[in-house]
């Protein structure tokens, strides 16, 4: 890389959105560790979060590197405040009860998938490369949360209810991940990446499909929360970032 | 160790990897799981590039380090490593030799033919202990990102497979 390329200001956001989606629900589902209701969950939800984190360090990467200030992957994640985040509000969502964690996670791996396989088709080799490391692992994610929503919604009469409330609390965040801003427009324009409606598309039929088996019903015509890509969060991001970034902000270049 | 005074060929190189084990499954080599992707010399350097198996996988570090080291106990001054993401890494990179030696370990080798885990919904898994087939899923993950929990319904055993991926 040299000084005289002029920084590409929407692929480094496009970085960022990816990189912060998976380090923000990374950071949730890294908590449940120990704690989830039987080992197998526990140790799926703790090989997900590992997944993520290194895909966010594989996007965080490129960022610092478009960005070209310096910045290291480790930099962006653990001294960065709330505001400049991008990823989206829903994996910020608390992880509530294990239904809301399984639906939060269904709801962002079924746009997560689509999502990097598309990427895999973009016109940067650095982020073509990314998604197709990338979309292997959230292929498997997505087979296992689909399978856990069918099960638990199609379930006991306790399992359903709980994966009912989950999708009424969760489902106005869905929206945000495929709504298209000026940066989406100018990314699909140069076809770095998708048409964000046609991923929406292909997440909403899939999402269709699944709650249908999953005898679950989505409130299709709740409005959408958005703002977190952004920069516009909830405030759960600042406890987030709190607990992840209190170690880099106390001891500054900590290593171990 | 003193420095080489020619410099090794590729094919040495090649050779001395396949000593490194992998930190998780010492019974493989790097070379035998195909995470090695090239090696070659810029200069007086010697660059010795590395696919990810997982992108989150806590060995990746390890692999990077031992790779270094061990060529340095050869006498290779200079040396890095160098990670490639594209093409990604595939279970199908895993060689006959490596696969019986998993088997041996306790570990059911990948079903080959994947592109990834997703691809082969219901794989013929053979039970590392017994040989049968009659075996099924537990969990989908397991004890390292790269293995899930299975069980056999003949000897009633559990082991981990190598997903295919």
């Amino acid at each position: 890389m040299t000084a005289t390329v002029k920084t590409d200001a929407a692929l480094f956001e496009l970085a960022l959105r990816m990189g912060d989606n998976a380090l923000i629900l990374g950071q949730r589902i890294g908590a449940w560790c120990g704690h989830a209701p039987a080992v197998e969950e526990d140790i799926a939800l703790a090989n997900v979060a590992l997944d993520l984190i290194g895909q966010t360090k594989m996007w965080l990467g490129l960022a610092g590197e478009l960005e070209g200030k310096g910045r290291s992957a480790d930099d962006l994640a653990f001294l960065r405040d709330a505001r400049a985040f991008r990823n989206a509000l829903l994996v910020e969502q608390p992880n509530g009860d294990f239904a809301h964690t399984l639906m939060r996670q269904y709801l962002f791996d079924a746009w997560h998938h689509p999502m990097l396989v598309a990427l895999k088709s973009s016109a940067d080799k650095r982020v073509a490369d990314i998604a197709e490391k990338a979309e292997k692992e959230a292929r498997y994610h997505l087979e296992r949360s689909e399978d856990l929503i069918v099960r638990l919604g199609d379930g006991s009469e306790e399992s359903h209810e709980r994966m009912q409330t989950a999708l009424d609390a969760l489902y106005p965040f869905a929206g945000e991940l495929y709504a298209a801003d000026a940066i989406d427009g100018d990314l699909a324009a140069r076809r770095i990446a998708p048409d964000l409606g046609e991923v929406g598309k292909r997440y909403l039929a899939s999402l269709k499909s699944t709650f249908e088996e999953a005898t679950l019903k989505a409130p299709w015509d709740a409005a959408t929360r958005k703002g977190g890509k952004q920069g516009m969060h909830s405030e759960e991001l600042g406890y987030i970032l709190a607990e992840m970034q209190w170690m880099q902000r106390a001891y500054p270049g900590a290593k171990w | 160790m003193a420095g080489l005074s020619t410099k090794p060929s590729a094919k040495e190189i090649w050779a001395w990897l396949e000593d490194v084990p992998d930190p998780e499954i010492p019974v493989v080599s790097v070379v035998d799981l195909g995470i090695v992707r090239n090696v070659e010399w810029e200069g007086d350097d010697l660059v010795v590039t590395v696919t990810p198996t997982y992108s989150g996988c806590p060995a990746t570090a390890v692999i990077a380090l031992d790779i270094q080291e061990a060529l340095r106990r050869r006498g290779v001054e200079k040396v890095r490593t160098k990670s490639q993401l594209s093409p990604a890494w595939t279970t199908d990179w895993i060689g006959e030799k490596a696969r019986e030696k998993l088997k041996a370990y306790g570990i059911a080798p990948p079903a080959e033919g994947a592109r990834c885990v997703g691809d082969l919904k219901n794989p013929i898994v053979e039970c590392p202990h017994c040989g049968s087939t009659a075996t099924e899923q537990v969990a989908r993950f397991g004890s390292t990102p790269c293995k899930a929990s299975w069980r056999c319904r003949d000897c009633l055993e559990p082991f981990d497979y190598f997903k295919s991926f």
